[in-house]
């Protein structure tokens, strides 16, 4: 029976292939650095997509191995130079039904493993006690806007522009005129879950900082939620990232950057820029006094 | 044969003698340029469409070496922003729309009628128009060099491409390709299936057609089912520049998001349009050079089709970081989960074609072995970012620029260099160059795993796509480095082979109607075929309609031999 045979053998290749899979298993274990997984260490939501793509990259060095392991030794075993003659073999029902049902199965496994993830990265968590005091974050209707159970979070817009970053503190008071606004970098407080809806000015722009979680989009005329929450023992840390979508010639340029401060540091932070920010609009609202009574400002 | 007999009795007692054959006139064979540029013969076409493709193809691997100079160093001053960006929108808009298309349209117009037993194309004319149409195409979209090139990459986001951002000439060139090489891909695409579905040799039912003619097939009905979508958004692109409507315009009513729906509806299906005819030469090379038939004929044919069916239904992969509802998100995720059955159905099928047989490693199969291990590589990380929690992260990164080079290069451009090998032989009659052609091949495998391997480490890393220059951070001034080298090895790697085809067109052996012992019809004929392909049409008994007439002859010339005194066959 040439079909028991082709069975028998094929167990017999796949011996020392399955050994050099759990191997890879190893490897993937040890695999912390920033070369064979994405960034974390950030936020929470950033640490369980590197989760699950850890779980994924171990099924697939796996399936890798178990291939390409396959297809060498066939092209080595088979090579017409030793004189093998060629099986007029014209295909094999139980194994084509076998890697069919294979495949499925570690697709189902795989697209199983995401779900269970997937709360953990998209819904965000309540903010700790001794984050910065936040207000209740109204509702955005008919966007991918997901709320923490009570409801409660910094919320900070995200505006972006050819070529930059805007930043709006929502204070919840339902007036967007009297927040705090800030370009460069965005100071967020630790232990404290911050929800960031993003949209742009003009063209089409992408939020990315890797630690702190994936990328959005900002696109103009639509809001696009996230959110994340900085662990304590990450503050006065700078997080990196920069525009993922291409928006132009200065692209390359469109840097973005967050510093975690404590919740104390940040409160004094957010304070200081307020007076500043009121201090300047009283100067201006003199200056526009003087102006509407026709005197020449100097 | 009853029946010709009798007509020949026929016409000897009644008809007088004059020419069985009438017509009203005879156009005498055209010769030098006129007999190229005129021609319909699905011959010179495919060999025009094959050359063309290759200069293009030059153009982007020029362009590409130029992206790689320039990201080679951090903060590198060698080109500007505006020439960087010019640079990849080119390179992609080439390698897409002008080599990988037209290049399997090429082997498709020359090998699909030569396969099914045809003499030329249901519709000549218009496979003559398709190729000049395809030119055309090419012309204008180049011709932007002079007059400011695109810049608002190959995928053209609005309102990025909008005039209020890329105002100028080349956003316009980039549309006008689309629908230059749109109406030449249509036409053709429509000229494949009519030819396919009427113009098969006697016996060759859908069952025994050549899978490389199965997989002609399914990319010229995808063809037909994604290039209308990105005429219309190209079109409602240009009004919106240049008419005053605001169909991508949020301040106007409009919708950005329009553009991606429409662009991906098509995008995706591109992908695979891509690479399929490549699935189809693998499918050819891997049974000739194994000796074996091919493994699960119908598992393949099925796999390709049912890809097919499933790359149409997964578009908004390329939207996972929009703003959109997670339960589209979801729909898409499992759509693009769901091809991995197929493709690895695939996989394992070609893998089975090679076992217990006796492979020859001659060049062709080479580059389909290459092109099963990236092929391979390329499927997982697309498994990957089809999750997409983790494409928020990787998404526009350069893993996702590793991932779609180990499919289109890896992928696409092996099976395309296979064939090359292939099929030269019956193109010219001349074999190319084996020793040549093995150094081709572990230069361009090496160069290629060393330029994009460690790109996906660079996403990882945090470095987007579409950027002209970066800063040094962690290790991404070393592996874009790495990344560079490779590509210079990848270069001369392509460089040789093209070297290789224009040398052996003189210096290269001789080699006969058949030099690979082939299975399919092209090879029943000479090398190259004459003008009509084939003075007869033998019918067809199975897969492998060659090997049933080679084996005919062998039992035949036996019989003959043992009946015959003085045997013939003997020495």
């Amino acid at each position: 029976m040439p079909r028991k045979s082709l069975v028998v053998r094929l167990q017999k290749a796949f011996a020392p292939l399955a050994a050099a899979a759990s191997a890879s298993l190893f490897l993937a274990e040890s695999a912390s650095a920033n070369w064979i997984a994405p960034e974390h260490g950030g936020s929470p939501n950033a640490d369980a997509v590197h989760s699950l793509y850890v779980i994924l990259l171990v099924v697939g060095l796996i399936v890798f191995f178990a291939v390409e392991g396959l297809l060498i030794y066939v092209l080595w075993r088979f090579r017409a130079s030793r004189g093998h003659e060629a099986k007029q073999i014209h295909g094999n029902t139980t194994l084509e039904i076998g890697w069919t049902g294979g495949a499925a199965v570690i697709v189902v496994v795989l697209a199983i493993v995401s779900f269970f993830k997937l709360g953990e990265i998209r819904n965000p968590p309540n903010s700790d006690a001794s984050g910065f005091t936040t207000t209740t974050i109204a509702k955005d209707p008919g966007t991918n806007q997901k709320l923490p159970p009570n409801g409660k979070a910094l919320h900070i817009k995200v505006l972006g522009f050819q070529y930059g970053w805007q930043f709006t503190y929502d204070d919840g008071d339902g007036n967007p005129d009297n927040d705090v606004v800030a370009y460069r970098d965005m100071y967020v407080p630790t232990n404290t879950t911050v929800m960031v809806s993003i949209t742009s000015r003009d063209v089409i722009h992408s939020w990315w900082i890797p630690e702190l979680g994936g990328k959005f989009d900002a696109v103009n005329g639509f809001q696009n939620w996230t959110w994340f929450k900085v662990p304590a023992d990450k503050a006065g840390t700078q997080f990196r990232g920069q525009c993922a979508e291409l928006c132009g010639r200065g692209h390359a340029n469109m840097t973005a950057s967050a510093i975690a401060k404590t919740p104390a540091e940040f409160k004094t932070w957010l304070e200081d820029k307020k007076t500043e920010i009121d201090d300047a609009k009283a100067k201006a609202a003199e200056a526009r006094k003087l102006v509407d009574a026709g005197e020449t400002l100097k | 044969m009853a029946a010709a007999d009798v007509t020949t009795k026929t016409a000897e007692r009644t008809l007088p003698k004059v020419p069985l054959l009438t017509t009203h006139s005879v156009e005498r064979e055209l010769t030098g340029w006129k007999a190229w540029v005129l021609t319909t013969d699905h011959k010179k076409i495919g060999i025009m469409y094959i050359i063309t493709a290759l200069v293009f193809f030059v153009l982007g691997g020029a362009e590409a070496l130029l992206i790689r100079l320039q990201l080679g160093t951090p903060d590198n001053t060698l080109l500007d922003p505006q020439t960087y960006n010019a640079m990849f929108t080119m390179h992609g808009t080439t390698m897409v729309f002008l080599f990988v298309i037209p290049i399997m349209a090429g082997f498709g117009n020359y090998f699909a009628p030569l396969q099914i037993g045809a003499r030329d194309m249901a519709f000549p004319k218009l496979n003559g128009l398709s190729y000049w149409f395809y030119v055309a195409g090419g012309v204008v979209f180049y011709s932007s060099l002079f007059f400011g090139a695109p810049e608002a990459a190959w995928t053209a986001y609005a309102p990025l491409s909008d005039d209020a951002f890329t105002p100028g000439f080349g956003t316009d060139a980039w549309i006008f390709l689309v629908h230059l090489t749109g109406i030449s891909s249509l036409v053709g695409a429509i000229n494949f299936v009519v030819t396919i579905a009427n113009m098969r040799a006697p016996g060759m039912g859908w069952g025994r057609m050549p899978l490389f003619v199965w997989t002609i097939l399914i990319y010229s009905i995808m063809l037909i089912i994604a290039l209308p979508v990105i005429a219309v958004a190209a079109t409602l692109l240009l009004t919106d520049r240049h008419f005053g409507t605001h169909f991508y315009d949020v301040a106007g009513g409009g919708d950005p998001m329009l553009w991606q729906h429409l662009f991906w509806f098509f995008g995706h299906p591109e992908v695979y349009i891509m690479i399929i005819p490549g699935f189809g030469i693998i499918s050819e090379v891997l049974p000739v050079f194994s000796r074996k038939p091919i493994f699960g004929y119908r598992a393949i044919a099925a796999a390709t089709a049912s890809i097919a069916f499933l790359g149409t239904l997964v578009w908004a992969h390329h939207m996972f970081t929009t703003p959109s509802p997670t339960a589209v998100l979801i729909f898409f995720m499992i759509g693009s989960f769901l091809i991995g059955i197929p493709t690895g159905v695939k996989l394992f099928n070609w893998i089975f074609t090679l076992y217990d047989g006796a492979i020859e490693f001659k060049t062709p199969l080479l580059f389909s072995a290459g092109f099963l291990s990236m092929f391979l590589i390329g499927g997982i990380s697309g498994i990957v970012l089809a999750t997409f929690p983790i494409d928020w992260q990787l998404h526009d990164s350069y893993f996702v620029v590793a991932h779609f080079h180990y499919v289109l290069v890896g992928g696409a451009m092996f099976s395309i260099t296979a064939g090359l090998y292939y099929w030269y032989p019956k193109m010219t009659g001349r074999m190319m160059g084996e020793t040549m052609g093995k150094w081709s091949f572990w230069l361009m495998f090496v160069g290629f795993n060393v330029t994009f391997l460690i790109q996906h480490s660079l996403g990882l890393d945090g470095m987007p796509r579409r950027i002209y220059e970066y800063e040094d951070i962690g290790n991404w001034g070393t592996w874009n480095l790495i990344s560079t080298i490779g590509s210079f090895i990848l270069a001369v790697g392509l460089l040789l082979s093209m070297i290789n085809a224009y040398r052996s067109l003189k210096k290269g052996a001789v080699s006969g109607p058949d030099p690979w012992r082939a299975n399919t019809l092209e090879w029943f004929i000479p090398s190259p075929p004459p003008v009509n392909n084939f003075d007869v049409v033998p019918t067809v008994r199975s897969v492998e309609p060659l090997k049933d007439i080679r084996q005919e002859v062998a039992a035949r010339s036996q019989t003959a031999g043992s009946k015959d005194a003085p045997a013939p066959a003997a020495h």
